[in-house]
Parts: C-alpha cells; sequence; structure tokens
C-alpha cells in the first residue's frame, strides 16, 4: 500500500464507515474493506481511475468535490478521508467544513509548502518550485492552493477545528528525527487528524 | 454459402414463449388470468443456476436484444453493443434473459392479444401495467426458468426503472442492479411530453377508442407523431446539432409548409414512419402511462432512501453528460438516497454527445465501465 495511506489505516476503526474525497484508484478503501471491514464510498472525477475502482469493487462515486458534499448528510460517516486533494480544490476551507459536518474524524494529507526544499528553491532561484515531488509549472499545475503545516494549522484554528494527531513525514513518508522536531521545515507531507471542537458550556 | 456473425455476436437466436396460467393480480386492480411472455436467451445458465442476468428493456423495446433472427437480418437486437461474447454482458460467462413486457406489441400479451375471455382482441381493453406489475412477471418468468436469484438485472431508461423496482420488490432475489439513464421518478417535464404523445394517439381519428384492430385499421399519424416528438427527447441538441444542423433537403428554402425543408424533418419523419409500422398505439398509450406512474418512493412519503432500506442489491448507477430526458442529476437522486441507506453503489457519469439514446452506443468509456463492473459480477 501507499506508505501514506499504510500511515493512515492506522487511524480508521475497525467497521467504521469511511468516505474517501479524491479515492484515486480506491487503494484505501479497498485494503480496508478487506483488512477492517470497512464500508462507505470513494469520490472520484478521473476515468481512468473510476475504472480501477470498479475492478476493485471499491464503492466509487463520480463527483466533483469542488462541487460540495451537500449530497451527505450530517454525521453520517465516521472517518472523512482526503489524501493529497487538499491543494487540488477550490476553498479548501469550505471542503474542510463540509468534511467536517459530514463526518466525525477527518483525516486530511497535503504536501508542505514550507519545506526547507520549496524555501530554498524559491530563496535561490526566485522562482516557484518544481521537484520530483511537486513536478508542475506553475501555470499548469493542478496544485492551486499550497500551504505550509502552520498556515494549516491557523486555519484549523480558525475554524475550531480540533487536531487530535498530526504527523510529518518526508517525501517517502519516514517520520524522521527531523521531521519530528521541526516539522514545518523539513517535514515534507503533513498527515493531520482532526475533528469539530466540541463547545463545552461553563 | 452460410451467414458469418461477427466473432462477438450472440449469433442466430430464437425467440421461446411461456405461458402463465396463474392469475396476475395487477397495480390498478384488474388481473391477467392467462398470458403469454415472449422471451430470448443467450449464454448458457450455470450449474449452479447463479449466472442469470435478466435485461429489461425500455419504452419500445422488446425481447430481441442480441443476435440475429436470420442470416438476412440486417441489424442485430437492440442492444447487441452490450451483449455477446466478450462484450460488456459476457455471454461466455452470463446466461442473459431478455423479454418482452406485458402489454407490449411484440410477441407477449398485450393489446394486440386475443381476451380469452371474450375472444375479442383487447385493445383499448388491455388493462394498465405498471413497473411493479412489470416485476412481478418477470419474477414468475424466473420461477419458471428455476432461476432463484438473478446475478444481475440490467436496464436503461424505462429498464433502468425495473431493476431498481427489482431491488425493491424482490431484494433476495437479485446480487446486482444495474440502472443505465435512468429516473427515480418522472419529472413534470417528462410526463408531459409522454402526454403531448398521448394526445397525438389518442386524437388520431383511425385510433377509434383503442379498438382499432377489430376495425381493420393503425392510428399511424398519431403514432408518428408520438414517436416524433418522443425521439427529440432521445436526442441531445448537441447530437441533432452535429447530424442534420440547419441542412436542407432540398437546394433552396421552398416557403411550402407540406414539403420536407430540412434534413431534420426527413429524419424525424422517417423515424415516426418506421415506428408507426411496427408499433402498437394502445402499448405506446400504456408504456408512457407505466413510466408516469412509476414512483417507488410514494408510499415512503417520497423517501428514496427509505424505499431502499430493505434492499440487498449492489447497484451500478451509469448517466450520460448529455441526457435531458433522464439526465445525470437524475441518476445522483438515486445515488444519494442509496448512499443514505448505506447500500453498495457505484456511480459514474459518461460524458458522451449522444443524449438519452447514449445507453445503445458503442461509448468507449462507457462500454469499459460496463464492462469492469460485470467482470467483478462472482457467478
Amino acid at each position: 500500500m501507499r506508505a501514506d495511506l499504510e500511515i493512515i489505516q492506522q487511524w480508521i476503526p475497525e467497521n467504521s464507515h469511511v468516505l474517501d474525497l479524491g479515492c484515486g484508484d480506491g487503494e484505501l478503501l479497498a485494503w480496508l474493506k478487506e483488512h477492517k471491514n470497512v464500508s462507505g464510498y470513494g469520490l472520484e472525477i478521473d476515468p481512468e481511475k473510476i475504472n480501477t475502482c470498479i475492478e476493485k469493487g471499491v464503492n466509487v462515486i463520480e463527483q466533483d468535490l469542488d462541487k460540495g458534499l451537500s449530497n451527505f448528510a450530517n454525521n453520517s460517516f465516521d472517518v472523512v478521508v482526503m489524501t493529497q486533494a487538499l491543494q487540488v480544490v477550490h476553498y479548501p476551507d469550505k471542503i474542510l467544513q463540509e468534511m467536517l459536518r459530514v463526518g466525525r474524524t477527518c483525516i486530511i494529507t497535503f504536501p508542505n509548502f514550507g519545506h526547507w526544499r520549496c524555501r530554498w528553491y524559491l530563496a535561490t532561484k526566485g522562482r516557484m518550485p518544481v521537484s520530483d515531488f511537486m513536478p508542475y509549472t506553475w501555470y499548469n499545475t493542478p496544485n492551486i492552493h499550497f500551504c505550509t503545516f502552520k498556515d494549516f494549522e491557523a486555519l484549523c484554528h480558525e475554524m475550531q477545528m480540533q487536531v487530535l494527531d498530526r504527523l510529518a513525514v518526508d517525501g517517502l513518508h519516514r517520520n524522521s528525527l527531523g521531521s519530528r522536531l521541526w516539522p514545518n521545515m523539513l517535514g515534507e507531507i503533513g498527515i493531520y487528524r482532526v475533528a469539530r471542537n466540541v463547545v463545552k458550556l461553563a | 454459402m452460410a451467414h458469418v456473425f461477427p466473432e462477438n455476436s450472440v449469433g442466430l437466436v430464437s425467440p421461446k414463449v411461456a405461458r402463465f396460467d396463474q392469475p396476475l393480480a395487477l397495480a390498478c386492480g384488474r388481473q391477467l388470468n392467462e398470458y403469454e411472455i415472449v422471451y430470448e436467451t443467450y449464454g448458457e445458465l450455470n450449474e449452479q443456476r447463479s449466472n442469470a442476468v435478466l435485461i429489461c428493456h425500455a419504452l419500445s423495446g422488446h425481447h430481441h436484444a442480441a443476435g440475429y433472427h436470420s442470416p438476412e437480418d440486417r441489424k442485430p437486437g437492440w442492444w447487441d453493443a452490450c451483449i455477446g461474447p466478450s462484450k460488456a454482458i459476457d455471454t461466455n460467462k452470463f446466461f442473459v434473459v431478455s423479454l418482452n413486457n406485458l402489454g407490449g406489441c411484440n410477441g407477449s400479451t398485450g393489446p394486440g392479444s386475443r381476451n380469452p375471455e371474450t375472444g375479442k382482441i383487447y385493445g383499448a381493453d388491455f388493462p394498465m401495467v405498471t413497473v411493479e406489475d412489470w416485476v412481478h412477471s418477470q419474477a414468475r418468468l424466473a420461477d419458471k426458468l428455476d432461476i432463484q436469484q438473478w446475478a444481475a438485472v440490467v436496464g436503461g431508461s424505462l429498464g433502468g426503472m425495473q431493476a431498481l423496482q427489482w431491488s425493491i420488490s424482490y431484494p433476495e432475489r437479485i446480487r446486482h442492479c444495474i440502472a443505465i439513464a435512468a429516473a427515480p421518478k418522472l419529472s413534470a417535464q417528462n410526463i408531459a411530453f409522454n402526454e403531448v404523445a398521448r394526445q397525438a394517439i389518442l386524437s388520431d381519428p383511425d385510433f377509434l377508442d383503442g379498438y382499432f384492430i377489430e376495425h381493420g385499421t393503425i392510428p399511424r399519424r398519431g403514432l408518428k407523431l408520438a414517436r416524433m416528438v418522443g425521439h427529440i427527447t432521445y436526442l441531445s441538441d448537441d447530437s441533432m446539432g452535429a447530424k442534420f444542423g440547419r441542412e436542407l433537403k432540398t437546394s433552396q428554402l421552398n416557403f411550402d409548409v407540406n414539403n420536407v425543408e430540412f434534413q431534420v424533418e426527413s429524419y424525424l419523419r422517417y423515424q415516426g414512419e418506421e415506428f408507426s409500422g411496427r408499433f402498437d398505439a394502445n402499448t405506446y398509450l400504456i408504456m408512457t402511462k407505466a413510466l408516469d406512474y412509476f414512483d417507488p418512493a410514494a408510499v415512503h412519503d417520497g423517501n428514496l432512501a427509505k424505499t431502499f432500506a430493505h434492499a440487498q442489491a449492489n447497484f451500478y448507477l451509469i448517466s450520460f453528460t448529455t441526457d435531458w430526458r433522464f439526465s445525470p442529476a437524475r441518476s445522483k437522486e438515486i445515488a444519494d438516497a442509496l448512499i443514505a441507506a448505506k447500500k453498495n453503489v457505484v456511480s459514474v457519469e459518461i460524458d458522451a454527445p449522444q443524449g438519452h439514446d447514449a445507453f445503445l452506443m458503442p461509448i468507449p468509456r462507457y462500454l469499459q465501465a460496463f464492462t469492469g463492473y460485470m467482470n467483478r459480477i462472482e457467478v
């Protein structure tokens, strides 16, 4: 399994009902169904990936995340997952809001634009970073909303989201000492588990 | 020399007739005491009897879904694009059953049949049949063929509605429900188009209150108009534009209302003419009414999720972007209800210019997505 999915699956309880936003070829859902008796759906818009989902027996729904999740009821999923899609949606804050409405907990992964290599590239070349990990040029990239870990956490705070778990990993999804000590500089990918903040009445 | 059919064709097929003498109670309150259902089968039923697939036809469809009736046939069955060896519904794997619904005009008991009680042609006296009635009659056909459970029930348009109804009426008898270009119920606009078609038939002087066969006439003008208006709704603006545009049949405008001027007029007239020669007017009325009446959620206060609460099937919904008769939004209504009911569902929206008729066409992504799903069905 893809390394980030290997980390994520540990955060998904057995028998839970899961919604996977931008589920790709359905790898996570197929694995969860087989090993953890997890039910649920994956949303995807790429026809080839949808086909792979179908062949794997994954419940795939052709749906564009940018059109929202209004067809899903409040609290209808135990976990809503979105891997490597936060940076491609038109309104990251709105989709996060929707994820929190639909699911009890949410797992989100995204690339860290605050990683030292991005900073170095921008600082020394004065141009938008292009790397193996983010191979697109600025004008043809699907990644339209880059953020850093700090940016994301600021948004979490603003949206009254509770960060339950966080893991900064390198490009190979290793949680190295460096990315533990100084995540916003040395972590390449952020894996966050969040929930709505329960407002406690005094 | 023997005629050679394409390698992926089921080849030469012949219809069979199943006779039923147990009364079938209908939604309208009447019953059919005895009736016949004409059907075809393709492929072999396996030993476990677990590989049967039921094909449900749409408004003007029938039992002849694949293959050829004679080597001279110009065209194969209506869904030959999807049924055959190595096709989406692979007849090397599945035993396919395709029938003509009750009330039809292609061999099953319908308005053109003789009422055994009166000895006369039914005509307008043939009882109104609904999607639910059809599903019950199909279940009896399954009994007769000793098929306890369908591996899949598959249909497009009105056929998709029958597939959905199967999952509701006989949840334990269907493993996969495949509804293509379908809707959970008709919209006011859909009913309106049907009503125009019906009025065209009813107002034809040759309709004779539905007893035209007895009088040796056919309400051809009415049927032709009904088909013309229906046909417009099966095509998209894009596909009509691409096919006909504003092309003229004549070299110039004639300033004359009596003659065909635009290609599209010629096409529609041809379609209408051809249809009026092969279809029964009463059947058309019944089929359009069955469409109008279909609303399985009505008994659950319109709650479609509740309607599917007891369904056990895995669902597969396919829609087409330019279909405005049963648009992708209508399939989405079904998908959303199934999601709310926590059922297994796969839903795809195929980008296709052909409108509603796309479900009959060999569109690469459609065939691929259809085949992919059928391949994973365990038999």
